[in-house]
This record gives structure tokens, C-alpha cells and sequence, in this order.
């Protein structure tokens, strides 16, 4: 995926007067949170499971290196091949690679957020391999050349006659506004592609140490198809995947499902360990795992490791205000939200992404809803500290803070100019104590009158308090 | 090449060198006592309880249940839910339990023995646990199930006994190591109701990839 990161704000002065965007964001606020807190409301244990599972996150963490080989090794003694790959290009070419060995012309692919981020599915395409997402909300995007704006809900941005169109436009069907029969002429539509691709390719929400075991969740039943009936499966995940064993794999289930989308659990939860067995019919014939680090590898023990505890659950996007008004792409990049502007700047770096830990709004909403209690708002202040110590954050910002500096420095001169802004702020407001357009903010009062301060400053009202 | 850089990068941010002796006992360890974390009350119920569970929460999602009082029972069953929705095929698996039923009397029911292909109409496979915790079905691979049983078809039967629902996943992870000595079967799938997706507009429709109909046929055994 193109970065579109350092465009942030225009994305966003976009995104805003996007009737139909706004439209669909509408239903991520009417859907997600509201099924997450009643799903929430049936497991009187869920905070535990929080504090069992980031507890859990911080042990595999510390011992990070001595899991991954332990699963490396299990996955060769099943007949899997493992492949460590350091960076996005290291993973593509990894992965065409197998593709060639097998001469495969077509690839069937499960949602998979870090394929996103190595961009795979344009790499395939430029070596003469042709990706078919499978995934209904992937699948739609593609037909339309568009990219995920959301983690686990790829189409939220879409309407339905959106959807209707595109089908209309590349399947030559009839439109329809029922989205059963789109669903049903999408099924249709992918059916041989799963019988016919060469590969299949998956993403893993978790790998197992203790057995070798990959397992994705989905409620489409797609990962599946794509899993079972080429004849080499590779599934590409992150480092920071790895469980130790099948129990504390179910722990984190028990929190990923009822976060994401408030189910009780996913339809299908499919654990792969190596290829086909001896009397199996059906299954693989090759299996291979693609760990990709991309950066992973120096968050650990670096003031970001928290952000290594994330489950990909989405929660925090679907709580967040900023991301419920502007919508994923306008992240400009695969990770959104309050996560993908913790992340997004340490993958493409801050230079092109310091944006997005500025729009925050730090209400803490994306903390209190985390899973694993990965403290985003702070986080996202590292990162604009970071930015700020390195010169990086825009003239405004860097004098603005500057000239507050140089006043707060010198309380007697602050004083005279908070009180006489005071004042000139009074008077600019007139009678009404409303602000019609105040040069420096018209960011502000271009939508809204700016209220003028009702009394005295701080300062005047301490030293008026201590004569009494 | 990359390896040793990943995994020399996680030892510099651990600030440490190769994990000492003792730090790779003590997760080999960890590894082979399967500790359990928190298991949910709700999955901790007397064995009776449990299958009412499993019940409830496999119809919250959209499964549809049958009780049976024994598996012979199941070819009629299939034959009536098939016929009464204009099918006349299935597919099963050949686990001797399977091979053994009577279909003589589901006459307008061919059945046969394969992997799943493009088309097929309905499957019928056993289940080796049922999960009360969330109505979850487990299946694995074997030679006798093959896989794309479970996904291609649009209506996916499932045996189950009731002796095989268990309360939470972990006791199903124990009962799988116990049956398989330990080796993990190729797949291991956990099917919670029917496919389904809510990619278009958010709103949720039923069957997407997988199958449309999951039918739980419970075995009073
Ligand atoms: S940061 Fe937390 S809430 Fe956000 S996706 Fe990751 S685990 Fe979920």
C-alpha cells in the first residue's frame, strides 16, 4: 500500500465532507462498541482475562527469541519450513519464491493485514503471479483497486451501492440492494478460484510454540478454503505472534473475539500444523510460515515494546472519536487509528508519519478498551516527543511552543500578557462573550465562535483569594 | 542470515546475550505443563449442565440442533432436512460409524465417500468435542475426515455424543492430546454456527465461504 501518511490533515478536511464516508462510518459507530459492551457484560471475568493476558503478552516479550525457535523447531519436526524475514521486501521475495517452486499462476489469499504491509499483492502481480482475495470485504476492494480502511472490517468505508456497482461493473450481474445476493454472487464467483489456485495464502492470528501450530479466526470460512485445497499453504505472520501453548493460545481467543466484534467467539478458529499427514485425502502438500519482523525485533525493549502485546482486535479504532470522524485511509497507511499511530510512524517512520500521533484527541477511550492495556495515549506522546526533540514538528508548533517558553520563563512578563489577552480577548467578544473570528485560530473560528474568558485570569483570581 | 539479525535485535532489547540454560528450561517447561490460564465460570458446570449449555449457545449461533437417541437415527433425519429443502445428495466421511448407518430407507438421498468438491450439496462427519463455553464444535483431520468436508459443502451435518461436550476449550485441548498421544492432527477446526459476514454495510448475512446450514445432530450416548 502507497503511503499517504504525511497527508494526513487533507485526508482527513476530505474524509469530513464525504457524505457517503460519513454514512458508512455511521454504522461502525452504531455496531462495534454497543456489541462489545454487551458481549462484555456476559463474561463478569473479562477484566481478569485483560490483566491474565497482558501479564502473558510481557512473559512471551521478555522471552521472545526462546519461543520463536521453539516453534521453528516444531514446525520443521511436522514437515514445515519456516522463513525468517527481516524486512517487507525480504518477505516478498520469499514468498514469490515458493510461489515459482511450485510454478503457481494464482494465489488465493485470506485477510491478512501484514501481506497489507509488505504489500504483497502488488509484488505477485508485477512477477507474473496473479492474488485473488478471498475475504468478502477484501474481495470487494479489490475489484475496485481500493485498500482496507479498517483492520478486522476492511469495507467499512463502502455503501452498499457501492458494493452493488463495482459487482455490476465486473461480474455483468444485474445490480441488486440486497446484500445476501451480492454475498451469494461473490460466493459463486470465488468458488473455483479456491479450487484452482496453485497456493494459498493466510495470515495467522497466533502461532503456538509448544506444537508449530498457526491458527487464523475468521467467521467467513475463506482462511479456510484457501488453507485446504492448494497444494502449498504459507502463512505469513509477525514475530510478535507467538504463543507458547494451545491454553494461553485460548486465553487470547477468549479476548479477541468479544473485542472485535463482540461475538461470543468466531465461527471458525482453524489451527494448521504442517502439511498433509500420510491417509490424509485432502490438506497441502507444503506448508510454510513467513516471520516477518519489519521492525518488531527493535521495539523490543525499546520505550514502544508495549505496543508489541497488540491482537490486531480493533477496539480501539472502533472507540475512537478521531477515527469514527475521518476514517481509515485517512491514516494513510495499512494500520489505523490510535494502534496504526503508534505504529505507523515506527514502520514508515515519524518523518512521514508524525500526523497521526498528533490527532489525538487523548481521551483514553483506545486504552480503556484494549485488551492487553497497551497505554496508548501515552505512546503516541513518546512519539511526539520524539518528533519534537528531532525537529521535526511543523514551523507553527516549534514557534508557538517556543514563544509560550519564552513567556513561561519569565512569570512577571507572562502575567502582563495573560492578563492583558485577557482583556483583549473581552473586548473582541463584546457583549455576546462569543468570538467571531480571531486571526491565528481561524482553524477554529472558521466553524465556531471561540468563547472570550469570563472573568479574571488565574493568576488575579489566586492573588485576589489570598488577601481575603 | 536474517534470523540471527531478528533474533540478535530481541536479545539487545532484552539486554542479554543467547538465553541462558536455565531461561530455556524454565520455558521448556512452561511449554510441557499446559498450565491453564483463567477458565470462566460459566464453563465450569456439572456435566448435565454443560450439554444445555452447548445447546443454547450453539442455536445463539445459528446452528441448528437435533437430539438423537442414537446415531442410527441420523440417516433420517438427513433425509427429511434434505428433502424438505430440495436436496438429494451427501457426502461423509468413512469413519467406521459412518460406513455403518442404514441410508435404505433416505431413498432419494445418494451418499458417498470423498473429499469435498466444487458443488456439493451437503456433508456428514463426526465431531470429536463440543464445547460448551460457547456452543463450539472440534473437529480434526484424519484420513477418515477429510477437511474440505467441513467447509465446501452447503449444509454441514455434525455427530456429536454427548459424552464428548466438555465446558471449557481447555478441557477439549486435554482430551485431544489424550486421543492423539500428544501429535497435533494436521487441522484442528473450531466451528462456532454456520459461515457468515458482515463486510457490506455491516450488516450480518449468513453464509458466506462455509457452509450455509450447520446441523448438530446430538447422539444420547
Ligand atoms: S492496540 Fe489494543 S485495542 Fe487496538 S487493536 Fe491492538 S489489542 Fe486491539
Amino acid at each position: 500500500m502507497q503511503i499517504n501518511s504525511p497527508a494526513f490533515k487533507e485526508n482527513a478536511r476530505i474524509a469530513l465532507h464525504d457524505v457517503n464516508l460519513q454514512k458508512a462510518l455511521g454504522n461502525l459507530k452504531a455496531g462495534f462498541p454497543t456489541k462489545r459492551a454487551a458481549a462484555v457484560a456476559r463474561m463478569p471475568e473479562f477484566e481478569q482475562l485483560r490483566d491474565e493476558g497482558t501479564a502473558l503478552k510481557n512473559h512471551i516479550l521478555e522471552n521472545l527469541d526462546i519461543y520463536l525457535e521453539q516453534f521453528e523447531e516444531n514446525v520443521v519436526k511436522n514437515g514445515g519450513h519456516v522463513h525468517w524475514c527481516r524486512t517487507s521486501k525480504d518477505a516478498c521475495k520469499t514468498i514469490l519464491d515458493i510461489c515459482k517452486e511450485v510454478d503457481a499462476k494464482t494465489v488465493t489469499k485470506g485477510k491478512s493485514m501484514v501481506s497489507e504491509e509488505i504489500n504483497l499483492n502488488d509484488y505477485l502481480e508485477k512477477n507474473g503471479v496473479e492474488p485473488i482475495e478471498t475475504d468478502l470485504g477484501e474481495y470487494i476492494l479489490q475489484l475496485r483497486g481500493d485498500h482496507p480502511s479498517h483492520i478486522i472490517a476492511p469495507a467499512i468505508h463502502l455503501n452498499l451501492e457501492d458494493v452493488s456497482d463495482i459487482f455490476h461493473e465486473k461480474h455483468h450481474r444485474p445490480k441488486s440492494s440486497d446484500p445476501a445476493v451480492l454475498m451469494q454472487e461473490a460466493r459463486e464467483m470465488l468458488r473455483q478460484k479456491f479450487a484452482s489456485a496453485d497456493v494459498g495464502i493466510t495470515g495467522a492470528n497466533f502461532f503456538v510454540a509448544e506444537t508449530g501450530s498457526t491458527i487464523i479466526v475468521t467467521n467467513e470460512g475463506n482462511g479456510d478454503l484457501t488453507q485446504t485445497l492448494p497444494k502449498t499453504h504459507i502463512v505469513v505472520t509477525s514475530i510478535e505472534k507467538v504463543v507458547p501453548t494451545l491454553e494461553d493460545m485460548t486465553l487470547f481467543l477468549r479476548l479477541l473475539a468479544r473485542s472485535a466484534t463482540g461475538q461470543e467467539f468466531t465461527v471458525y478458529n482453524t489451527l494448521s500444523t504442517g502439511p498433509r499427514r500420510a491417509g490424509d485425502q485432502d490438506g497441502p502438500e507444503n506448508f510454510h510460515v513467513v516471520l516477518v519482523d519489519n521492525g518488531r525485533s527493535e521495539m523490543v525493549g525499546s520505550e514502544f515494546q508495549e505496543m508489541l502485546r497488540c491482537i490486531r482486535c480493533s477496539a480501539c479504532m472502533n472507540h475512537c472519536p478521531v477515527y469514527g470522524a475521518v476514517g481509515g485511509h485517512s491514516y494513510g497507511w495499512v494500520y489505523p487509528g490510535p494502534m496504526g499511530s503508534v505504529l505507523t510512524p515506527k514502520m514508515i517512520g515519524i518523518e512521514n508519519a508524525g500526523l497521526l500521533p498528533n490527532a489525538s484527541t487523548f481521551c483514553g477511550k483506545c486504552e480503556s478498551v484494549c485488551p492487553v492495556r497497551i497505554p496508548l495515549p501515552k505512546l503516541m506522546r513518546h512519539w511526539r516527543e520524539d518528533e519534537f526533540s528531532r525537529h521535526l514538528s511543523p514551523k507553527a508548533v516549534r514557534w508557538g511552543l517556543g514563544g509560550w517558553a519564552f513567556f513561561a520563563k519569565r512569570p512577571a512578563l507572562y502575567r502582563i500578557l495573560s492578563s492583558s489577552s485577557n482583556l483583549f480577548l473581552r473586548l473582541a467578544a463584546g457583549k455576546k462573550g462569543r468570538i467571531k473570528k480571531l486571526p491565528l485560530a481561524s482553524g477554529w473560528t472558521n466553524w465556531r465562535d471561540m468563547p472570550a474568558p469570563s472573568g479574571k485570569t488565574f493568576m488575579q483570581q489566586y492573588k485576589s483569594g489570598k488577601k481575603d | 542470515m536474517s534470523k540471527s539479525e531478528i533474533l540478535g535485535n530481541i536479545r539487545r532489547g532484552l539486554k542479554r546475550g543467547e538465553a541462558s540454560t536455565e531461561q530455556k528450561a524454565s520455558v521448556a517447561q512452561r511449554l510441557s505443563r499446559h498450565t491453564r490460564n483463567l477458565v470462566p465460570q460459566r464453563a465450569q458446570l456439572p456435566h448435565e449442565e454443560q450439554i444445555k449449555l452447548f445447546i443454547e449457545m450453539a442455536k445463539e449461533a445459528a446452528a441448528e440442533v437435533f437430539e438423537l437417541e442414537s446415531i442410527d437415527d441420523v440417516p433420517a433425519i438427513c433425509n427429511q432436512w434434505l428433502t424438505s429443502h430440495g436436496l438429494t445428495h451427501i457426502v461423509t466421511g468413512s469413519d467406521s460409524e459412518l460406513l455403518s448407518l442404514d441410508w435404505s430407507k433416505a431413498e432419494n438421498i445418494a451418499t458417498e465417500q470423498r473429499v469435498a468438491q466444487v458443488g456439493d450439496q451437503a456433508s456428514l462427519t463426526l465431531s470429536f468435542a463440543g464445547i460448551a463455553e460457547t456452543g463450539t464444535l472440534m473437529l480434526h483431520s484424519r484420513g477418515e475426515s477429510p477437511t474440505t468436508l467441513n467447509f465446501l459443502p452447503d449444509t454441514h451435518f455434525v455427530v456429536l455424543n454427548r459424552s464428548d461436550i466438555v465446558g471449557p476449550y481447555e478441557d477439549a485441548w486435554q482430551k485431544l492430546r489424550e486421543s492423539t498421544n500428544g501429535e497435533m492432527p494436521r487441522t484442528v477446526n473450531m466451528i462456532t454456527g454456520p459461515s457468515r459476514s458482515a463486510d457490506i454495510e455491516q450488516k450480518l448475512q449468513m453464509g458466506a465461504h462455509g457452509p450455509k446450514d450447520l446441523i448438530i445432530l446430538l447422539i444420547n450416548r
